[in-house]
C-alpha cells in the first residue's frame, strides 16, 4: 500500500509539472502583449520595454517557465493585469465558495443517485424503475445552466422560498444553507443521474450473483440479503463513479457560479478569460486541474482499501 | 483462373457478411423504442437544419423593437419574440443548424485526432508511451476547463469552440481506439497480412480500423450529445457564439435577464437543447447495445 502511494505520488509530481507546462505555454503563445495590458493604452514604448524587463518577458521561454515554477512553488502566481491584485489572494478569497458548492453538490448527487438507483433495482421493471430511469436519462441530458435558471424561476421568483443567488453567508447558518440549495441541486443533478444509472446496473448484477442465491437458499432474511450481502458489493463501482464525479463537479462549478452569481474561482476564470487577464487564468486553471488530479489519486487509493481485489500493479 | 474465382467468392462472402452485420445492428436498434424516438428527433433536427430558410417564418436576426417580448402564440410569432423583437421560432430553427454544424465539426476533428493517435499508439509500441502520456495530461483537466483554456488562447467564437471541444474529445477517443487496436493486432488475420508483406499503413487503415469501428461509432454518437451541450454551455458563458447569432445557449443567457417578464425566452431554447442531447444519448446507448454481439436479437 505504501509503495502504491509513493509510486502514485511520484507520478502526480510529473503530472503536475506537465499541467503547469501546458498552462504556462498556452498563455505564452496566446496573442496579446502583457506589457500593453499592464501599462495601459497611454504607455510609451520605453514604458512598455521597462515593464517587459520588470516582468521578465524578454527572457527565453524556459527561463520564464522556470521562474514561474519557482514562484508558484512558493505560492506566488503573479498578479492580475487588470486589478493588480495578487492571483493567490484573489483565488484564496473565492476558493471556499467553489469548494462549498462542489461538496454540497456531491452530497445532493450521492443521496439522490444512490436512493434512485437502489429503488430502481429493487423494484425492477416497476413504475418506480421506469420513473427513476427516465429521471436519470433526463438528468444526463439537461443543461445545468438551464436547470439553474428554471429553479430560480420557480423557487426564487414565483414561490420565493429560496434566495436567487450568492453564497455570501456562512454555510452553517440557515440563510447560508438556503443559498446553497438551488446551486447544489443544479450542479448535482447530472452526477446524481450518472450515480443512479451505475447503482441500478451494479445492484441488478450483484442480485443475480451466486452467493446472493446461496444466501437466499440458506434462508437469510431478504432484508439482510439486500443490506449485508448485496449492497456492500454493489457499491464498489458506484464509489468509482462518485470519485470521478467529484473531479468533474469541480469543473462544473464554473457554469453554476455564473448562473447563481457566486463569487468563486470559476467565475473569476470566466471574467479573466473575457478580459484576457492571463496570470489570473493561469492560476485558476492550475488550481482546478491540480485539485482534479489530486482527487482522482485519492479515489484510486481509497479503492484499494474498499476492495482488496483491486490492484494497480 | 481458379484463384480469381476464389478471390471473387471471398470478396462476395465478406460483403455479404458485412451487410448482415449492418442489418442485424439496425434490427436490434429498431427494437429499442427509446433509440427509435431518439432517431426520430435527430432526423427532425437535421431536417430543421437543412430546410431552415423554408421552415423559419422570419429572419432570425431581424430586430423589430415594436414587437419585443411578445408572448407565445402571438399573431405571426407562435413562439413569441425576444427582447429585440426577433422571432423565437426562427432563431430556434437556425439554432439547430448551428448546434449540428458545431457538433459535427467538433466530433469529426476529435475523431481525426483521436483515431490517429489511438491507431499509432496501439500499433507502434515505441510511440505508445509518449502518446499515452500526452493523453494522460489532457485527461488531467476537466473537459470544460480544457475547452476554456483553449478558447482563452484562440479567442471567443464558434469556430474556436468547435476546435476546443474537438481537442477535449481526443484523449477519450485515443484510449478507446488504442484498446481496440491492441486486441485486434494480435489476431491471426493481421499476422497473416504482415507475413504477406502488407505495409503498416495498409494494415492499420484497411484491416484494423474497420474492425475497431463499433466503439468509435458509439463514441461519436455520445460525443455529439456532449459537443452540443458544451457548445451551448460555452455560449451561455459568453465564450462561444456572439450576438446576434441564434445559438441556443446564448439565447438562454439573454433570456435569463427577462425571466420575470418573458420566461419562454429561457424555457424554449432549453427544451431544444435537452431534446437534442437526450436524442443523441439514447441513440448512443441503443447503438452500444445493438453492436454488442452478446445481445440476443430476439
Amino acid at each position: 500500500m505504501i509503495a502504491l502511494i509513493v509510486r502514485r505520488g511520484i507520478q502526480l509530481v510529473f503530472l503536475l509539472l506537465g499541467i503547469s507546462f501546458l498552462v504556462f505555454s498556452s498563455m505564452y503563445i496566446a496573442p496579446g502583449d502583457p506589457a500593453t495590458m499592464v501599462g495601459g493604452p497611454t504607455a510609451t514604448e520605453s514604458d512598455l520595454e521597462a515593464i517587459r524587463d520588470n516582468l521578465g518577458l524578454n527572457d527565453p521561454f524556459l527561463v520564464q517557465y522556470g521562474k514561474y515554477l519557482k514562484n508558484a512553488a512558493q505560492g506566488d502566481f503573479g498578479y492580475s493585469y487588470q486589478t493588480k491584485q495578487t492571483v493567490s489572494e484573489a483565488i484564496a478569497v473565492r476558493f471556499p465558495n467553489t469548494l462549498k458548492l462542489a461538496i454540497a453538490s456531491m452530497i445532493v448527487a450521492v443521496i439522490i443517485g444512490i436512493f434512485a438507483g437502489l429503488i430502481s433495482a429493487l423494484k425492477h421493471n416497476s413504475w418506480l424503475d421506469v420513473t427513476s430511469t427516465t429521471f436519470a436519462l433526463a438528468g444526463i441530458s439537461i443543461p445545468n445552466f438551464w436547470l439553474g435558471a428554471l429553479l430560480i424561476l420557480v423557487f426564487a421568483v414565483n414561490l420565493q422560498w429560496l434566495p436567487v443567488g450568492g453564497l455570501s453567508d456562512p454555510f452553517y447558518t440557515v440563510e447560508g444553507l438556503k443559498q446553497l440549495v438551488l446551486p447544489a441541486i443544479t450542479l448535482g443533478t447530472g452526477s446524481a443521474a450518472m450515480i443512479a444509472r451505475m447503482a441500478r446496473s451494479s445492484m441488478l448484477e450483484v442480485i443475480k450473483a451466486d452467493y446472493v442465491r446461496t444466501a437466499r437458499a440458506k434462508g437469510v432474511k431478504e432484508r439482510n440479503v439486500i443490506w449485508i450481502h448485496t449492497l456492500k458489493n454493489a457499491m464498489i463501482p458506484v464509489i468509482t463513479v462518485i470519485g470521478l464525479n467529484f473531479g468533474f463537479l469541480l469543473g462544473g462549478t464554473i457554469i453554476t457560479e455564473k448562473v447563481f452569481a457566486i463569487n468563486g474561482v470559476g467565475r473569476l476564470m470566466i471574467d479573466s478569460i473575457a478580459m484576457r487577464d492571463f496570470p489570473m487564468v493561469q492560476g485558476s486553471v492550475l488550481l482546478v486541474a491540480t485539485l482534479f488530479v489530486v482527487v482522482n489519486l485519492i479515489v484510486d487509493i481509497v479503492y484499494t482499501f474498499i476492495d482488496p481485489r483491486i490492484s494497480y500493479d | 483462373m481458379t484463384n480469381a474465382v476464389l478471390t471473387t467468392d471471398l470478396k462476395t462472402s465478406v460483403v455479404k457478411k458485412k451487410e448482415k452485420v449492418y442489418v442485424t445492428t439496425l434490427k436490434r436498434l429498431l427494437k429499442n423504442k427509446l433509440a427509435v424516438a431518439g432517431m426520430v428527433i435527430i432526423i427532425l433536427q437535421i431536417g430543421m437544419a437543412i430546410f431552415a430558410p423554408v421552415i423559419s417564418t422570419h429572419d432570425p436576426i431581424h430586430q423589430n423593437l415594436v414587437k419585443s417580448e411578445l408572448p407565445m402564440f402571438s399573431e405571426n410569432h407562435w413562439l413569441g419574440t425576444d427582447n429585440y423583437g426577433r422571432d423565437v421560432w426562427s432563431r430556434i430553427v437556425y439554432g439547430a443548424r448551428i448546434s449540428l454544424l458545431v457538433g459535427i465539426t467538433a466530433v469529426s476533428l476529435g475523431l481525426l485526432g483521436g483515431v490517429t493517435l489511438g491507431l499509432l499508439g496501439g500499433y507502434y509500441k515505441k510511440l505508445d508511451g509518449i502518446i499515452m502520456r500526452i493523453v494522460d495530461l489532457l485527461f488531467s483537466f476537466p473537459g470544460i476547463l480544457l475547452a476554456m483554456l483553449i478558447i482563452a488562447i484562440l479567442g471567443t467564437n464558434l469556430v474556436n469552440v468547435a476546435i476546443a471541444i474537438s481537442i477535449w474529445s481526443i484523449p477519450t477517443c485515443a484510449r478507446i481506439v488504442r484498446g481496440s487496436v491492441l486486441s485486434i493486432k494480435q489476431k491471426e488475420y493481421i499476422m497473416a497480412m504482415k507475413s504477406l508483406g502488407a505495409s503498416d499503413f495498409r494494415i492499420m487503415i484497411r484491416h484494423i480500423l474497420p474492425n475497431a469501428m463499433a466503439p468509435i461509432i458509439v463514441f461519436a454518437t455520445m460525443r455529439m450529445a456532449t459537443a452540443i451541450l458544451s457548445t451551448a454551455s460555452l455560449s451561455y458563458l459568453g465564450l462561444g457564439a456572439q450576438p446576434p447569432t441564434p445559438e441556443w445557449g446564448a439565447m438562454i443567457a439573454v433570456g435569463q435577464n427577462y425571466m420575470w417578464t418573458s420566461p419562454h425566452l429561457t424555457i424554449i431554447p432549453g427544451i431544444a437543447i435537452m431534446l437534442t442531447v437526450f436524442a443523441f444519448n439514447v441513440v448512443g446507448d441503443g447503438l452500444r447495445d445493438a453492436l454488442d454481439p452478446n445481445m440476443d436479437i430476439n
